[in-house]
C-alpha cells in the first residue's frame, strides 16, 4: 500500500566523527547488515534502522569513527503502554506473524543468584588456600547404585558408565544450523583442553566435529535430525531433549535458508527445509515412553552411554524430575528461563517457565524427599553468567553447570539478540561463508577456555574461602547459602537462612 | 531467649581422648578422667562425655537406653512410648553425685530393654538393630524433653556440661569398667543449656567423638537423611555418627573403607596409584561422593569391640596415639597420654585422612 507509512523509528543512530573517519570502507565490508553504505563518492552513509548494535563496526573501525547510540526518540509511555509494547503492536499490525526474538527471558523478573550470598571461614575453622593446599573441582556425573559390595577388599558392584569433569561446568547445547561449524569446533577444542564437555545441539554432528567426540553431548530431540547408530555411538553422553529454557512446550526452529549442503548432510534432511522439531516427541506422550527411548538408546549403545533427559523449568519439574529419576536417565538436565536460544516466540520466551534457581532447589530437595538424588545426577542452565552463580547453583544442590550465552560472548558475540537473522557478523549464528571465515576456532578456543579457567580458580578461591576443598563437600551446602530480601516463602523453596540468621 | 541445640547451629572447638585394652582387660574411668583433664584448657566448661564399652556384662543382651528428661511429664511420655515398642527388662535413674560445678537442668535414667519381637517382624527386612535405631530417632525427634544419648549393648555413653573431669565425677565413672573409653570436652562458642549437644553422640553402639568443625555440614547432613536419619542438632559430630552407621551397619563396609571414604584422596592421588588400588578408589569416590567429610576434624569411632581414630585430609586438628604392651592410647596432645602411660612403646602424629584402627582380640567381650 503506498499510504503503508512504517511505524518503526530505528533502534539504533550510527555516529560517525568525519575528522576521524578515514573512509577505509571496513565497517560497509563487514556489516552484513548493511548499516554502512559506500557511497559513489566514497563518502560512507548510516542506515540507521539496519544496525543492531552488534558493535562488529565499532570494534574494527581503525581509527575509533563510530559511536552506536540509542535512537534519540520519546514514545508518549505509560507505565502500561510501554514503547516496547507498543512497537509490538505496530510491527503485528505490519506483519499479522508472531514475534520472535532471540536470546533468554530479558524481563526484570528476579535473578535470584544476586540474592544470595556466600559463606566464608573465620576462627572456628580454617580458609584453605588453592595456592598452597589442593583444591578440587573434579568430579563424576551420572547414574550411581546406592551402595557399594566389597569381597575381599575388592568392589564387586557394577557402576554404571561416569563421565569425570575437571571442571563443573560444560557448553550447553547449540547445534549446527543455529551457530556455525566454527563456533562449534571452538567450544569442542576447549572442551577437550580443559577436561569438560561440548554439546551438539539437535541438528547432529558434523565429521569436523568427530575428532572431538569424547567430549561430546548429542542431542536427541524430537525432530531426530542427525540421530542414527554411529551418532549415538560417537558420543560420550546422549541426550533426549524434552525442553528449552527459553521456549518450554515448542520445538526447535531452523528457517529453511540457513540450511546449506552442509547443514542438510548433518541434519539428514533437504536442503533449504526448514527444520521444524514437533513440540512434543511423538513417541513420548507420557513418563512410561520416556523409559523406553532411554531404555532404547541405552540397548543401541550396548549400555556403554549414559543418557540424559533435558527439561525446561516449569510449575512441576519437582514431580518430573523424579519421574525421569525413576525412568532411568543418568543426569537430569534443567534449563531456565533466562537461558539463550536462537530463536523464541517472544510469548513464550518472555511468559512461559520459572526461574532456574527455585526449579533446582525444589527438584534437589524432592529428589532428596524421594532417596533418589542419590543415583541420579543434576546439571542446571539457563543463565549462569559467572563463578559465583556457579558456586551457588553447586550449593543449592547441581552437580555441575551448562552454559551456552557466556560461551557465546568469549566467541564476540554482543548479544544483539538477532541470531535469527543469520546475519551475524561475528560468524556465530550464521551459515553465510564470508561470515563463519571470520571466526578462527585456533584462535577463539582459547578464549573460550580461558574463561573456563577462569572461572574455575574463581571457583577455589570461594571454596577455600569456605573451608571446602573437594567440590562434592559443597554440592546441596545450603548452610551456606543466605538469602538477601527474600521473602519467607521464597526462603522456604530455596532451603536456605536469611542472612543475619 | 537463647535458642536450643538442634534450633541453632553451634560451632565448638575441643579435646579428645581415647583408651583401648586389645586383650579387652577391664580398667575403670579414672584414668580416661586424668588423661582429659590435663587439656582442661581446651574445654570451656560447656560440655564433657564419655563413652565406655563393655560395662554392663549383667545385661550384655540388652539395649541401654540412656535418657535425659527435662521434667516428669516428658518421662511419662516418653515411657509410654518405651512400653509399646519394647520389652523393658530394668529401669530407674542413673547414679549422680553432687558436684558444685554441675547443675541439671534434666533427670537422668536408664532402660535395659529388648524391641518386642513382633513389632519388628511386621517390617520387610528390618533387623533388631535397625528398630532401635528407628525409634530413638522417633523419640529424640517427637517426644518434647525426651533425648535418648546412649543405646547400645554393654556400652553406655555420660554425658553433661561441665568440664569432662567434673562430668566423669558427676556420674561416679570410678564404679564403671570397660575394656575401651573415649571422652570429650567441649568448646562451644555458644552456651548450650541443654545437656543433649554435649559429646559422645551416639547410635546404638556406635559412638563418635570430635575434635573441629567440618565445611560439609549441609552436604553430609543433606546425604544422610535421605537413608532415615533425621538431624535433630545440627551438630558436625551427629551428622559423622550417622555417616558411621549408614556405611558401617546398613551398607556393611568395613572400617577402613569407611574411612577411605569420609577421606577419601585427591583425584590427582588416585590417578597415580597401581591399578587395583585406583580402582577401588576410584570407585569409592564415585558412589559416595555426600560422605566426604571436608574441613578441620579429628574424630574417634568408637563401637563394640574397637575404636577408629581419623584426622581429616589436611590435618588440620591434632591427634596423637600412643602404645604401651596391649593398651592403645589416642589424645590431641601428647601429654594428655604421657600422664596416664609415662612410658609408652610407641607415640605417634596420627596421620591426615590415614585411620588407625584397634580391635579387641577376643571375641567374648
Amino acid at each position: 500500500m503506498d499510504y503503508n507509512i512504517n511505524l518503526l523509528p530505528p533502534k539504533f543512530l550510527i555516529q560517525r566523527d568525519k575528522d576521524r573517519c578515514i573512509k577505509c570502507g571496513a565497517c560497509a565490508r563487514q556489516c552484513a547488515n548493511e548499516a554502512h553504505v559506500i557511497q559513489l563518492d566514497g563518502s560512507i552513509k548510516a542506515i540507521d534502522e539496519r544496525c543492531v548494535d552488534c558493535m562488529r563496526c565499532v570494534s574494527i573501525c581503525p581509527t575509533r569513527a563510530i559511536r552506536i547510540e540509542e535512537y534519540p526518540v520519546k514514545f508518549r509511555e505509560s507505565a502500561n503502554w510501554t514503547e516496547e509494547a507498543i512497537l509490538e503492536v505496530y510491527k503485528q499490525a505490519e506483519t499479522g506473524g508472531v514475534l520472535l526474538s532471540a536470546m533468554g527471558n530479558p524481563k526484570p523478573f528476579p535473578v535470584y543468584w544476586d540474592k544470595m550470598l556466600l559463606n566464608a571461614s573465620q576462627v572456628t575453622n580454617p580458609s584453605i588456600d588453592p595456592l598452597r593446599e589442593p583444591m578440587v573441582t573434579t568430579l563424576m556425573l551420572c547414574r550411581k547404585p546406592a551402595r557399594l559390595e566389597l569381597v575381599d577388599g575388592k568392589v564387586v558392584t557394577e557402576i554404571p558408565p561416569q563421565v569425570k569433569l575437571n571442571v563443573p561446568i560444560m557448553f550447553s547445547a547449540m547445534s549446527f544450523g543455529s551457530i556455525s561449524l566454527n563456533a562449534q569446533k571452538s567450544l569442542a577444542m576447549a572442551a577437550e583442553e580443559v577436561g569438560t564437555l561440548f554439546n551438539t545441539g539437535e541438528g547432529g554432528m558434523h565429521r569436523e566435529l568427530y575428532p572431538y567426540q569424547d567430549h561430546a553431548v548429542v542431542q536427541v530431540a524430537s525432530g531426530r535430525f542427525g540421530v542414527y547408530k554411529e551418532y549415538l555411538e560417537r558420543a560420550k553422553i546422549i541426550e533426549i531433549k524434552i525442553g528449552q529454557g527459553a521456549k518450554p512446550g515448542i520445538g526447535g526452529h531452523l528457517p529453511g535458508e540457513k540450511v546449506d549442503s552442509e547443514v542438510s548432510q548433518t541434519r539428514m534432511i533437504p536442503e533449504g527445509a526448514d527444520a521444524i522439531s514437533p513440540a512434543p516427541h511423538h513417541d513420548i506422550y507420557s513418563i512410561e515412553d520416556l523409559r523406553q527411548l532411554i531404555y532404547s538408546i541405552k540397548e543401541v549403545t550396548d549400555y556403554k552411554k549414559p543418557v540424559s533427559v533435558k527439561i525446561a523449568a516449569v510449575h512441576n519439574s519437582a514431580a518430573i524430575a523424579s519421574g525421569i529419576a525413576r525412568a532411568g536417565a543418568d543426569i537430569i538436565v534443567v534449563d531456565g528461563f533466562r537461558g539463550g536460544t536462537g530463536a523464541a516466540p517472544t510469548r513464550i520466551r518472555d511468559n512461559v517457565g520459572i526461574p532456574i534457581e527455585l526449579a533446582l532447589a525444589s527438584i534437589d530437595q524432592r529428589l532428596r524427599d524421594e532417596g533418589l538424588r542419590n543415583t541420579v545426577s543434576l546439571v542446571v542452565a539457563g543463565s549462569l553468567r559467572n563463578s559465583a552463580d556457579v558456586v551457588k547453583a553447586i550449593a543449592l544442590g547441581a552437580d555441575a553447570v551448562y552454559i551456552a550465552t557466556a560461551a557465546l560472548l568469549t566467541l564476540g558475540c554482543h548479544l544483539c539478540r538477532t541470531c535469527n537473522t543469520g546475519k551475524c557478523n561475528w560468524g556465530i549464528a550464521t551459515q553465510k561463508p564470508e561470515l563463519t571465515k571470520r571466526l578462527i576456532p585456533e584462535v577463539m578456543y582459547k578464549r573460550a577456555a580461558n574463561l573456563l579457567r577462569a572461572w574455575n580458580h574463581e571457583i577455589q578461591e570461594m571454596m577455600g574461602g569456605m573451608g571446602i576443598n573437594s567440590i562434592e563437600s559443597l554440592r546441596g551446602n545450603r548452610a551456606m547459602l543466605r538469602g538477601v530480601g527474600l521473602t519467607q516463602k521464597e526462603l522456604e523453596i530455596l532451603g536456605i537462612a536469611h542472612a543475619g540468621e | 531467649m537463647l535458642k536450643k541445640e538442634g534450633e541453632v547451629r553451634i560451632p565448638a572447638g575441643c579435646a579428645i581422648a581415647a583408651m583401648i585394652s586389645r586383650k579387652g582387660e577391664k580398667f575403670t574411668g579414672e584414668d580416661i578422667i586424668r588423661s582429659i583433664a590435663v587439656m582442661h584448657d581446651r574445654s570451656n566448661g560447656l560440655g564433657g562425655g564419655f563413652a565406655a564399652y563393655g560395662i554392663y556384662p549383667d545385661y550384655k543382651d540388652f539395649y541401654a537406653f540412656h535418657i535425659f528428661y527435662d521434667d516428669h511429664d516428658c518421662l511419662r511420655n516418653c515411657e509410654a512410648y518405651l512400653a509399646e515398642h519394647f520389652e523393658i527388662e530394668s529401669a530407674g535413674r542413673i547414679p549422680t553425685r553432687k558436684v558444685d560445678t554441675i547443675e541439671s537442668p534434666h533427670l537422668i535414667w536408664r532402660y535395659f530393654v529388648k524391641p518386642k519381637s513382633y513389632k519388628v517382624a511386621m517390617h520387610k527386612g528390618m533387623t533388631d538393630d535397625e528398630y532401635i535405631v528407628r525409634c530413638v530417632t522417633a523419640i529424640n525427634a517427637t517426644i518434647d524433653g525426651a533425648f535418648v544419648f546412649s543405646s547400645g549393648k554393654n556400652m553406655g555413653c555420660f554425658k553433661a556440661n561441665g568440664f569432662p573431669e567434673e562430668v566423669g565425677d558427676f556420674y561416679m565413672l570410678e564404679n564403671y569398667k570397660g575394656y575401651s573409653w573415649t571422652c570429650h570436652g567441649r568448646f562451644p562458642t555458644n552456651t548450650p543449656g541443654w545437656w543433649g549437644g554435649a559429646h559422645p553422640m551416639s547410635i546404638r553402639d556406635l559412638t563418635v567423638i570430635h575434635n573441629g568443625e567440618i565445611s560439609s555440614y549441609d552436604a553430609n547432613r543433606r546425604n544422610v537423611e535421605q537413608f532415615g536419619y533425621k538431624c535433630t542438632l545440627m551438630t558436625d559430630t551427629e551428622v559423622m555418627t550417622y555417616l558411621c552407621d549408614m556405611l558401617m551397619r546398613k551398607h556393611h563396609l568395613p572400617k577402613e573403607t569407611v574411612a577411605h571414604i569420609m577421606t577419601a584422596p585427591t583425584w590427582e592421588q588416585i590417578n597415580n596409584m597401581e591399578p587395583d588400588k585406583k580402582a577401588y578408589y576410584t570407585a569409592l569416590r564415585t558412589v559416595y561422593p555426600g560422605a566426604l567429610v571436608n574441613g578441620p576434624f579429628s574424630i574417634i569411632v568408637g563401637y563394640t569391640g574397637g575404636l577408629m581414630a581419623l584426622n581429616d585430609r589436611l590435618k588440620l586438628r591434632s591427634l596423637m596415639a600412643a602404645e604401651k604392651d596391649d593398651m592403645v592410647y589416642f589424645a590431641s596432645e601428647e601429654s594428655a597420654i604421657r600422664v596416664i602411660c609415662p612410658d609408652p612403646d610407641k607415640v605417634w602424629s596420627v596421620g591426615g585422612g590415614e585411620p588407625v584402627i584397634v580391635n579387641v582380640e577376643r571375641s567374648d567381650i
